[in-house]
C-alpha cells in the first residue's frame, strides 16, 4: 500500500485560490424590491438592502492523487481501468462485500458509467476486488 | 493566503507518516480509518472520503460550534472528475432554455440583478450516514458529516423562470452544472424538479453562502438550493434551467437516487419487487455534539447535553431525550430558530448515578413525524435517519 502522503498526490497540489486581478462583480444589493405579494411565511426573506456582496473569479488547483491498490493479482488491471475516472480512496475504503456487491459495482461502472473496460479485465477486476475485500 | 500556503506546508512534513492526521469513523466492520485533509482549495480540515472526484466530509466536532456550517468546513460531494478550476465572474452564463418562451442566457449580473432572498436549509447527502448501515452497502462510506447547514443568498428560480415564460404544458425543469464526466458518452449529472416545485419561490439560485460567496467545490459561483430537499437536487455551479413538456428521462432522475417507495425508505435487505421513486424531502434528525460515545461524566452532578436537530422538510417541533432505552421521553429547550429548514440548537442537563448510560435523542418536526426507533435499511444506504444513541458512563 501506498503511503498517504503519495496518496494524496501533493505534488503540485498546494491549494491556492488565487483571485483575478480586476474581474470582480460589484453587486449592489440597494436596489432590491420588498416581499411579493402572496409570499407565504416560509418563503425566502427579501434581503435587506444596502449589503453589497462582490463575487471574485476563483482560480483553483485541485490535489490529485497518485494512490494505487494494493499489489497483487489484479491490481495492474485496476489500476490501469479504473484511475482514471475516480481515486483509489473511495474504493479502499468500502466494506467486506460479497462478490455479487463487487460485480454489480463494476458492471455499473461499465455499463451506466461507460467505463472503457473489457469484459476480461472486468473479471480479473472484480476477482481482485473479492479477494481484497470479499465477505460470505 | 501565504499564512494558509504555509499551514499546508508544515502540514506535509511532520507527524504520522508523511503528516496526515487521520481519524476513525466509527462504521460497523471497517474501514473507519480516514485521513484528516488541508489539501482542498477554500477548505479547512476535512475528512477525506475521495481525493477525485472530492469527497469531502465535515468533522463531526465541527457541529458543536453553531447551528452554521462554516464554508470551509461544509461537505464536499461530486460525481464526475472534470470540475471547472476557473471560474471568471464576468463571462459566466446561465441558459434558461427548453419549454419557454423566450430562451434566455443570464450573466451573473443580470441574476444578481434581480431581487434579493436568504435563507437558512439543512444541505444533506442522500447517503449521509451510509457507512453505518446494516448490513453494509457500497457507496460513500459517510459517517455523519455528509450534511451542513448555511444561510443562502440568491433569487428566487420563479423570477428566473418567469423572465423567460415557461410554456403551457411545462412538466418539468432539469438542472446542469459545469462538471462533465471524463468518458464523453456517460451519463451528465442533471437533476430535475416538477414544475410546481420549482415555481413554489423557496426554491433558488444561491450566489452566496453565510454571507460569503460560494467555495468552488460546494458550486461556484450560483447553486441551486431546494430548501427541504436531499442535496442531490442541489445542482453546483449552475449554468442550466431547462424547462421540459414531459417526464425527464434522464438516469441520474429516473433511475440514480431512487428510493423504495416505502415508509423511511425502508425495506428487508434481499427484499425485491419493491416500486422505486426519486429520493426527495428530507426526514427528522437530531445528534448529541458535546458527548460522544465512550465519554465519562461526573454521577450526581448536573451535566450540560446539546446537539443540533433538523425537522426536514418542515421545522422542529421538538427534541426529546431519553435515558431509559426509550421507554420515556423528556423535552430539551430549543434554540433560537433561524429557519424551519435549518439546523436548531437543542440543549438540556442531565444528572445520572455511577455507571453505564444510554442517552438518546429524538426529533418531532412539525408534521409530527418523528425518527424512529429502528434503523431503515435499502440498498443504496439512503436516508438513514434513526434514533442516535450515545454511550456514557458516570463515575
Amino acid at each position: 500500500m501506498t503511503n498517504f502522503f503519495n496518496s494524496l498526490g501533493f505534488t503540485g497540489s498546494i491549494a491556492k485560490a488565487a483571485i483575478f486581478a480586476g474581474v470582480s462583480i460589484a453587486v449592489g444589493l440597494g436596489g432590491v424590491v420588498a416581499a411579493q405579494p402572496g409570499q407565504t411565511a416560509s418563503a425566502p426573506q427579501t434581503h435587506a438592502p444596502g449589503s453589497p456582496l462582490v463575487l471574485k473569479s476563483v482560480s483553483v488547483e485541485l490535489p490529485t492523487s497518485d494512490r494505487t491498490f494494493p499489489e497483487g493479482p489484479g491490481s495492474e488491471e485496476i489500476n490501469n481501468n479504473c484511475l482514471a475516472c475516480h481515486s483509489a480512496g473511495m474504493v479502499l475504503n468500502q466494506p467486506a462485500m460479497p462478490e455479487a456487491a463487487w460485480a454489480s459495482e463494476v458492471h455499473k461502472m461499465v455499463s451506466t458509467y461507460k467505463a472503457p473496460v473489457s469484459d476480461e479485465d472486468a473479471a480479473t477486476i472484480i476477482a481482485y476486488l473479492t479477494r481484497l475485500k470479499g465477505a460470505p | 493566503m501565504l499564512q494558509q500556503l504555509g499551514g499546508t506546508a508544515a502540514a506535509l512534513v511532520s507527524g504520522r507518516a508523511w503528516g496526515e492526521a487521520v481519524t476513525t469513523l466509527p462504521l460497523p466492520g471497517g474501514p473507519g480509518e480516514r485521513v484528516l485533509t488541508d489539501a482542498f482549495p477554500q477548505k479547512g480540515r476535512m475528512v477525506l472520503q475521495r481525493t477525485r472526484p472530492p469527497m469531502l466530509e465535515t468533522p463531526f466536532e465541527v457541529f458543536d460550534q453553531g447551528v452554521f456550517t462554516p464554508n470551509d468546513r461544509f461537505f464536499v460531494r461530486w460525481h464526475w472528475a472534470v470540475i471547472p478550476t476557473e471560474i471568471n465572474v464576468d463571462t459566466y452564463s446561465v441558459a434558461v432554455h427548453g419549454h419557454v418562451n423566450s430562451p434566455l442566457t443570464l450573466s451573473l449580473k443580470q441574476i444578481l440583478d434581480l431581487p434579493s432572498v436568504e435563507l437558512a436549509a439543512v444541505n444533506q447527502c442522500s447517503g449521509n450516514s451510509r457507512g453505518f448501515f446494516q448490513p453494509r452497502v457500497a457507496g460513500g462510506e459517510w459517517a455523519n458529516g455528509a450534511m451542513g447547514n448555511a444561510k443562502w443568498m440568491g433569487v428566487r428560480l420563479k423570477d428566473v423562470l418567469d423572465r423567460a415564460g415557461v410554456k403551457a404544458g411545462a412538466q418539468r425543469v432539469r438542472f446542469a452544472g459545469l462538471d462533465d464526466p471524463v468518458v464523453d458518452s456517460a451519463p451528465k449529472f442533471m437533476k430535475s424538479l416538477d414544475i410546481d416545485h420549482a415555481r413554489d419561490g423557496e426554491v433558488m439560485i444561491a450566489y452566496a453562502m453565510n454571507g460569503q460567496q460560494l467555495p468552488l467545490l460546494n458550486g461556484f459561483p450560483l447553486r441551486l438550493i431546494v430548501p427541504g430537499w436531499y442535496s442531490t437536487y442541489w445542482v453546483k455551479m449552475l449554468n442550466s434551467i431547462e424547462v421540459l413538456d414531459g417526464p425527464d428521462e434522464n438516469f441520474w432522475t429516473k433511475i440514480a437516487y431512487t428510493i423504495p417507495d416505502t415508509p423511511g425508505a425502508n425495506i428487508k435487505p434481499g427484499e425485491t419487487g419493491v416500486k422505486m421513486v426519486p429520493i426527495n424531502r428530507l426526514v427528522p434528525r437530531s445528534f448529541v455534539t458535546n458527548l460522544r460515545d465512550g465519554d465519562v461524566i461526573h454521577p450526581g452532578v448536573s451535566t450540560a447535553v446539546r446537539g443540533i436537530a433538523f425537522g426536514g422538510s418542515t421545522g422542529v417541533k421538538a427534541v426529546e431525550l431519553s435515558t431509559d432505552g426509550g421507554a420515556s421521553w423528556k423535552p430539551t429547550d430549543l434554540g433560537a430558530d433561524e429557519g424551519k429548514y435549518g439546523f436548531r440548537q437543542w440543549s438540556t442537563s442531565l444528572t445520572a448515578p455511577a455507571g453505564d448510560l444510554t442517552m438518546m435523542v429524538r426529533c418531532t418536526n412539525n408534521d409530527g413525524l418523528a425518527q424512529p426507533a429502528t434503523p431503515n435499511w435499502n440498498p443504496s444506504g439512503f436516508m438513514r435517519n434513526v434514533i442516535e444513541t450515545t454511550r456514557l458512563g458516570a463515575a
